[in-house]
């Protein structure tokens, strides 16, 4: 089997804990207004590589990944589920620590066979790093171009699976920099047992060279990097609504 | 026990000139923080603002605030230079003001001439006279023994930056010796090295007894220039005070004595770390003074200063001394070799702010205590001002008593110096193969004759064949340019201070270098695996080249063409090793060129590789500038294939990055501790 692969990064440092060798899945169905990657959209294309020949490169390269591994972002990685098993089962069975970057966007419970692999994968993942990208159901449809609802139920399932848990969330001013969602956010997170880390990111504009590039319009056009300082409140507000849904599921228990 | 000894652990080092002995037997390996340390003292903080204030006046006056020119720089040329005697707890300047740039004439008269017409001076007529008739100079030796061949391949630049007009450096006398035994202590035993050499009168034993001689003669030069100060350095340091002081005295006489290219400090934190704790037990100082000691120890090697020629700064990249002090490491016996003086070190970037002198260069090992590391990660964020190089690596040939000279290379404090040997240009060497020795910018028949490549198109195993007859000449003419140099530079600048704080038998590093790598790499890959036409011009001379397809580039861990690089390194340092070498030394070679990839770029032709005349080399083992697409790790595993055994003096690979790529932001990113909701 082969992915198509849009890029590799050797050198990720903010992509999973530690040094990883991170590789860029090809192809999205999200629209994410602030997408800094839509270079990726387009599911043709790409490196073609097998899972074999990714994991050469990643050995050639171990030393560097002592507290690292590799992780899987795109794109949307779960657009070639079956690549992306392939690729973590093969990583596990050399001792591989194993990050997935997504937005969940594909997942669904309803469908078994889809179900099945989403099961296989879960066993072969050491993290994912969920990025909820709006919390509220028709600004997430605004936002994306896509409903939350399986989004926030995978979330659940990863919980359920035991597998561990990052969170992202970018801010963007006036579309997720609303206390009242970063609350309900912040509210909805603490419900899950195996959150490890919550990664707040300001939103950036250094996408939008790769818009002009593409000869597409940019859809936040005028919009400015956000203040370090307003990401560093989101995160208070998020950390506090987690800590009250602790104390609630708390006392419900007893 | 001698009284100053009080308190230490005795061993070999109390007979025998032995300082690594007295460090094992007595440090304190720290594994603590950085919680300890103290701020600057008023005293420091006024002393650094007058340092700052004649910066500025130096930068207004044009890079130079003033030069001696009347009085050649020795030992005890000058009398005592303060800052402000009063609050200055460490003292001593190169002349008898601070940022008077003293004249080094031994090296060469028309380098000291120039380097002060340069800055609106003028070197005093006696001295030159005096150095025209009476007494000759290390460049005029030189000069006296250079074939028309040496002089051709200078003025082409297939050999660049050799030594032979001023102060050769990468010397480190272990200036520690100063301190732990005192000026009579080590005489006594230079004396006795004098002597040892038996009564059979070879050219080798009539040179190593003169020299001795000389290093004695230096020990009480210094002992003189250190009582002119006040102090008695005949006697070993009594304290964390004297010892630092000492140990700055041995430095300041070399800086007196020699401008060289590299004027290294060595290892001296843990050791002075000893006194520090035998004083901080005693009561005898507190921590914040130590540190002052250690601030004012620091502002003083960021004085020093050396009269340069402007096309000097240029190749250099501004003015610098390579202060380099080489920090922390592990020890053979697996303990660390970090202490709090090496914190005190690292925390002058604190007390004193941001400087490029002294270098001071992290000795990394991954067994470093966790503590340690972590101040050297807040510390490289906050100054961007320190180097770090493999302990891991170079531990296993020098021990753990070794230091860095100049920027990468090695040597056991003491034990072993080198013989610098500037820099061969590979990517040049490549394109005299390809026009048979004629110089593709100059049209100057250069190397010797031979057959050019023929043809419109480059064959890879012709231009190897003929890259190999054409390396065999360079190593040739190189290391007879360097035999020359080395030969001169001892008999007309010799070191004497920092050989006198050498052991009788050192072993000496035979230093060559290499400059561009990457462009060779990526050239000879081109050759191999795409198609390179040759654009000839109207003599004849291939100056261009055309190349149809891609090719592997070195600086994405691509096996195909990361090895064209490592053999090319092996096959140039066997070449050196067929050579014969002045004072038996030992052959090395390094892939370490910082700045002057730019001044080396300029003189070179078009390149198969794509690149144009006059367009930059890549700095030292760097990949070429946007060659490498995989990330940086890919880009660092390409450089680290390249074999240490065969560029022992060091490889280099300079590398920026924003800190926002090096990690996540702890203010943004909250990790395990944070989500620690139950609390």
């Amino acid at each position: 089997m082969v992915g198509h692969i849009h890029s590799i990064e050797t050198c990720g440092t903010v992509d999973g804990p530690g040094m990883r060798f991170v590789v860029f899945f090809k192809g999205c169905p999200m629209r994410c207004l602030y997408c800094h990657n839509p270079d990726t959209w387009d599911p043709a294309g790409g490196e073609e590589h097998t899972a074999e020949d990714l994991l050469e490169q990643f050995e050639s390269l171990r030393d560097f990944y002592a507290n690292g591994g590799i992780t899987a972002t795109g794109g949307e990685p779960l657009m070639q589920i079956d690549f992306l098993i392939e690729l973590f089962e093969k990583a596990k069975a050399k001792g591989i620590h194993t990050c997935l970057d997504t937005s969940g966007v594909t997942f669904h419970r309803d469908n078994p066979e889809l179900l099945a692999k989403f099961d296989r994968l879960m066993n072969c993942t050491d993290l994912v790093m969920l990025d909820i990208k709006h919390i509220n159901p028709e600004e997430h449809l605004k936002l994306c171009k896509q409903p939350n609802d399986n989004i926030l139920d995978f979330a659940k399932y990863i919980d359920e699976h035991e597998v561990d848990i990052w969170i992202r969330h970018v801010i963007v001013k006036d579309i997720t920099l609303v206390d009242s969602y970063l609350d309900e956010l912040g509210y909805f997170i603490g419900g899950l047992k195996h959150l490890k880390a919550l990664d707040c990111l300001p939103y950036h504009s250094m996408g939008v060279v790769k818009y002009k590039n593409l000869g597409i319009d940019y859809p936040l056009k005028g919009m400015k990097p956000l203040a370090k300082e307003d990401a560093i409140h989101a995160r208070e507000i998020i950390l506090a609504a987690a800590k009250r849904r602790r104390q609630d599921d708390a006392a419900k228990q007893s | 026990m001698r009284s100053e000894w009080n308190g230490f652990k005795g061993g070999n080092w109390e007979k025998f000139v032995d300082v690594r002995n007295f460090i094992q037997k007595n440090y304190t390996p720290y594994e603590g923080d950085d919680s300890f340390l103290c701020g600057p003292t008023q005293n420091t903080k006024d002393l650094w603002a007058q340092v700052m204030d004649l910066t500025k006046k130096e930068r207004e006056a044009g890079g130079v605030l003033d030069m001696d020119t009347k009085v050649v720089s020795t030992l005890t040329s000058h009398g005592p230079g303060y800052l402000d005697k009063d609050k200055e707890t460490i003292v001593g300047f190169q002349t008898d003001k601070p940022f008077k740039r003293g004249m080094n004439v031994y090296g060469g008269l028309r380098m000291a001439m120039k380097a002060c017409e340069d800055n609106g001076y003028k070197v005093d007529d006696e001295i030159v006279e005096f150095f025209s008739k009476h007494r000759k100079t290390h460049n005029e030796g030189v000069f006296d023994v250079y074939d028309q061949e040496i002089r051709t391949c200078r003025s082409n630049h297939i050999i660049t930056g050799l030594p032979d007009a001023y102060g050769r450096g990468r010397i480190i006398g272990d200036y520690r010796r100063v301190a732990l035994y005192g000026t009579d202590f080590l005489i006594k035993d230079k004396q006795e090295q004098k002597e040892s050499f038996g009564r059979v009168y070879t050219d080798d034993v009539i040179r190593g007894k003169e020299e001795i001689a000389e290093q004695i003669k230096a020990l009480k030069e210094l002992t003189q220039m250190a009582a002119s100060y006040g102090f008695d350095i005949s006697q070993p340091a009594k304290n964390v005070q004297e010892a630092i002081q000492w140990t700055y005295f041995g430095y300041l006489g070399a800086v007196k004595e020699q401008n060289g290219a590299a004027m290294s400090l060595g290892r001296t934190a843990t050791f002075l770390d000893v006194y520090a704790e035998r004083d901080l037990a005693n009561g005898t100082f507190t921590e914040e003074q130590i540190q002052e000691f250690v601030d004012h120890f620091i502002m003083k090697l960021r004085c020093v200063k050396f009269a340069r020629t402007p096309e000097y700064n240029q190749i250099f990249a501004g003015d610098p001394v390579w202060v380099t002090e080489s920090l922390g490491g592990m020890g053979t016996d697996g303990r660390t070799l970090v202490s709090k003086m090496s914190f005190r070190y690292l925390n002058t970037l604190n007390n004193l702010g941001t400087a490029p002198e002294p270098n001071l260069t992290v000795l990394w090992s991954t067994n470093l205590p966790i503590g340690w590391k972590q101040f050297c990660a807040k510390m490289s964020i906050k100054s961007s001002s320190i180097q770090y190089e493999n302990d891991d690596l170079m531990r296993n040939d020098h021990g753990d008593d070794y230091a860095i000279a100049c920027c990468v290379s090695s040597m056991v404090v003491g034990k072993e110096m080198q013989f610098f040997g500037a820099r061969a240009n590979l990517a040049k060497c490549l394109l005299y193969a390809i026009n048979g020795g004629v110089d593709e910018v100059t049209g100057v028949q250069v190397g010797p004759k031979y057959r050019p490549v023929e043809g419109d198109y480059l064959d890879f195993d012709d231009v190897m064949s003929k890259y190999n007859d054409m390396m065999d000449w360079l190593a040739k003419v190189y290391v007879s340019s360097l035999n020359i140099i080395h030969y001169m530079h001892d008999k007309y600048a010799y070191e004497r201070i920092q050989m006198a704080l050498h052991d009788r038998d050192v072993k000496r590093y035979f230093a060559t270098g290499v400059a561009g790598l990457s462009v060779v790499a990526d050239s000879l890959s081109a050759i191999k695996y795409a198609k390179v036409k040759c654009i000839r011009d109207e003599r004849g001379i291939v100056v261009s080249y055309e190349t149809e397809g891609d090719f592997p580039k070195y600086g994405n861990n691509d096996d195909r063409v990361d090895e064209l690089a490592a053999n090319l390194v092996t096959t140039f340092m066997n070449k050196v090793r067929q050579q014969h070498v002045y004072r038996n030394g030992l052959p090395t070679t390094s892939i370490l060129t910082i700045t002057s990839n730019v001044t080396y770029g300029k003189a070179t032709g078009d390149t198969p590789c794509g690149r144009k005349k006059g367009e930059p080399f890549a700095p030292g083992a760097n990949p070429l500038h946007k060659r490498d697409t995989h990330g940086a790790v890919a880009s660092l595993a390409s450089v680290a294939k390249i074999p240490f055994r065969d560029a022992q003096d060091g490889i280099s690979n300079t590398f920026s990055i924003i800190p926002g790529a090096l990690g996540k932001e702890d203010q943004v990113f909250a990790g395990d501790i944070d989500i620690d909701l139950s609390k």
